[in-house]
């Protein structure tokens, strides 16, 4: 992978500033984003991966705030641009999708405003040249009568098609990376199924770039190019996605690839991870996941290094899985 | 979207006859008018003619078949104290009486909603707070006090603005028209404001409630993920919103309006119906009574039926009968 790099993170981190106390929701994550790479960022609940893609956004609202930590968008820096420098990126350089598609679209505004206002935001063109992009821009996604379908409110179109739309939103000021916090998981199989297919011809012919948050690993399989594993407000695991799925080196990864249903193991008992993710607020010391851990021993009440294990896979542990065993099935 | 309307039409007039009678029985109820005539000079005869002249002799069901067939024909009794037609009475006190509800309700809206949205969109601080307790007075201080404190405050102690009647008037088709000249918008203020505080409280409530509420949402966020301006975001996606349920209580509530304008009109000697209302019960006068709650109930309908389609013009997912695919 010589490819260019469109976004570098480095080091980034974002704490919540509670009553409680602070929780370091993302503490210490760095990554790269090659041009028309599927990055995808797995993990739990709470294990920080959206408060990533809101960080990348600017969009982290408060008590949360990006302690420290660089983004590189093209070689620009963002972290610590004022508002209106985010505002000027959002939707043109780096646009986000969401989870629930019932929920993104404002439902007393028409398909047309809320996407010519998209473009108007950012370029000074007309209306009516801007409805002739957003008409163009739902055709490339796959709605039928586009004419139509721009007059129409959102209660109008299934849960499929206003992911489509919310897809064609983020896609209208032609951005280089586009963050997809779990977009497919409230949708069912097969419209899952389209989207993927063609989120990924997307990527493949206009070069974009996507960051694709999931907890669903056989997603990740299919469509991304290199899998980051996130726990604890850390990335555990990086690399490669056939290679992670295969062989996992973390315990972390290998637990959740063993807890996903396969064909290949029916009637076994999945296997599940034991114990509960810790709280944000009081993380251990050492590795954050050595409670849970099969092989944590002394060495696990120091915080392990993310260290290349192999060539372009990385892993935060000290006993990671160095041999060919095998998670079994594989979600691939 | 017709059918719907027609609908309403068949379902109003139900609730306007089983009102009419509900009035017409109820107010039967109360004391006997003829008193209200009697002189210790009388004798029996004479009380016996009283009553036939009022046509009180007759059963009350013939009376009021005989006030439904009136009224069908837009007649809905004699005053028993100005022997003019009730309804032309109310009618000449109804424009002073819609003067006051509309400028409550302007004041309302133009005062609630800037307070309510700034209180949602900042609720932690300073300004915020204050505004949130003054909306909890507003709502608990009875209206009759606050009308005092504001003529003792306002008119008495300040000399700023009179304290009674309605000004120089306009006559706008036949209609006297106080807001049109500077000493009606004066005489205007206070009465206004003391029939509104109510309102503004609830305005002010419900906006924030509204704004803090959607504020959360994902629609919110994924405007901001397109890069919106905030005054675009806070302008048209959230206002469009919240403006919903505000539109909703306040045309509900402008019927309060001009019911609780029975008090703010007595004490600021508003020469509205509810003045007239309150001078009628004094008396007996039964046929302005009737006439004055069935106004008021033909009101309360139309209301409801302007703000069910005022709310389908602003909430797409409710427009009634246009089943979009």
């Amino acid at each position: 992978m010589t490819r260019e790099t469109v976004l570098e993170v480095r080091d980034l981190r974002t704490h919540f500033f509670t009553k409680a106390g602070v929780a370091r929701a993302v503490d210490g994550v760095s990554f790269s984003l090659a041009r028309g790479e599927v990055l995808g960022l797995v993990g739990e609940s709470g294990s920080g991966k959206t408060v990533t893609g809101f960080s990348l956004m600017g969009l982290v609202d408060p008590p949360g705030r990006l302690v420290s930590g660089s983004i590189r968008l093209g070689g620009e820096e963002l972290a610590g641009l004022p508002e209106e420098g985010w505002r000027r990126l959002r939707g043109r350089r780096i646009a986000m999708i969401f989870q629930d598609p019932m929920m993104t679209l404002n439902p007393v505004l028409r398909i047309d405003t809320q996407m010519i206002e998209a473009i108007r935001a950012h370029a000074g063109v007309s209306r009516e040249a801007a409805r002739e992009r957003a008409r163009e821009a739902l055709a490339r996604v796959g709605i039928p009568s586009p004419d139509e379908r721009l007059a129409a409110y959102p209660h109008q179109f299934s849960g499929g098609m206003r992911q489509r739309v919310a897809i064609a939103i983020a896609l209208l000021n032609e951005p280089e990376v586009i963050v997809a916090d779990e977009p497919t998981t409230a949708l069912d199989v097969t419209i899952q199924a389209q989207i993927l297919y063609e989120v990924q011809k997307l990527c493949a012919d206009t070069g974009l770039a996507m960051i694709w948050i999931t907890h669903d690993l056989a997603v990740v399989g299919g469509l991304a190019d290199r899998v980051a594993v996130m726990y604890a407000g850390r990335i555990v695991e990086q690399g490669p996605v056939d290679a992670v799925l295969d062989a996992p080196f973390h315990p972390y990864t290998h637990g959740l690839i063993g807890s996903v249903p396969s064909q290949n193991r029916r009637g076994e008992r999945l296997t599940q991870i034991p114990g509960m993710a810790p709280s944000l607020l009081s993380l251990p010391e050492g590795c954050s996941f050595a409670a849970r851990c099969p092989r944590a021993d002394a060495a696990c009440t120091v915080m392990p290094e993310l260290s290349e294990l192999e060539a372009g896979r990385l892993a935060r542990c000290h006993h990671p899985h160095r041999t060919l065993e095998t998670a079994r099935g594989g979600a691939a | 979207m017709s059918v719907f309307i027609l609908r309403r039409l068949l379902q109003s007039a139900l609730v306007m006859v089983a009102m009419a009678m509900i009035v017409f029985f109820g107010v039967h109820l109360v004391g006997d008018p003829v008193y209200m005539f009697v002189t210790p000079d009388m004798d029996q005869q004479d009380i016996e003619n009283v009553t036939r002249a009022l046509g009180l002799d007759r059963p009350i069901w013939e009376q009021f078949w005989l006030f439904i067939a009136n009224a069908l024909s837009g007649n809905l009794g004699q005053s028993f104290i100005f022997g003019e037609p009730a309804l032309g009475l109310i009618i000449q006190r109804m424009p002073a009486t819609l003067e006051l509800a509309f400028a409550a309700l302007l004041m309302a809206v133009v005062i609630g909603i800037p307070l309510g949205l700034y209180a949602g969109l900042y609720p932690d601080s300073l300004a915020s707070r204050t505004i949130m307790a003054g909306s909890i007075v507003g709502f608990s201080l009875p209206t009759f006090w606050v009308g005092i404190m504001m003529i003792m405050v306002f008119a008495v102690m300040l000399g700023w603005l009179p304290s009674t009647g309605r000004g120089d008037t306009v006559d706008v088709f036949g209609i006297q028209l106080s807001f049109l000249t500077l000493d009606g918008l004066r005489h205007l203020a206070l009465p206004a404001l003391n029939l509104a505080l109510l309102k503004i409280s609830l305005v002010i409530r419900l906006t924030r409630a509204g704004t803090r509420e959607a504020m959360l949402q994902d629609y919110i966020k994924f405007a901001r993920a397109k890069g919106l301006s905030r005054s675009r975001i806070v302008g048209v996606h959230l206002l469009k919103n919240i403006l919903i349920p505000v539109v909703t209580v306040l045309g509900l509530e402008f019927g309060s309006l001009i019911a609780f304008s029975v008090v703010t009109e007595t004490i600021f000697a508003w020469p509205g119906m509810g003045k007239l209302l309150i001078e009628s019960i004094q008396q007996l006068d039964r046929p302005i009574i009737v006439a004055y709650l069935m106004m008021i109930v033909f009101l309360f309908v139309v209301i409801n039926l302007v703000v069910d389609i005022l709310y389908s013009v602003l909430d797409p997912r409710v427009r009634l009968g246009d089943r979009g695919q």
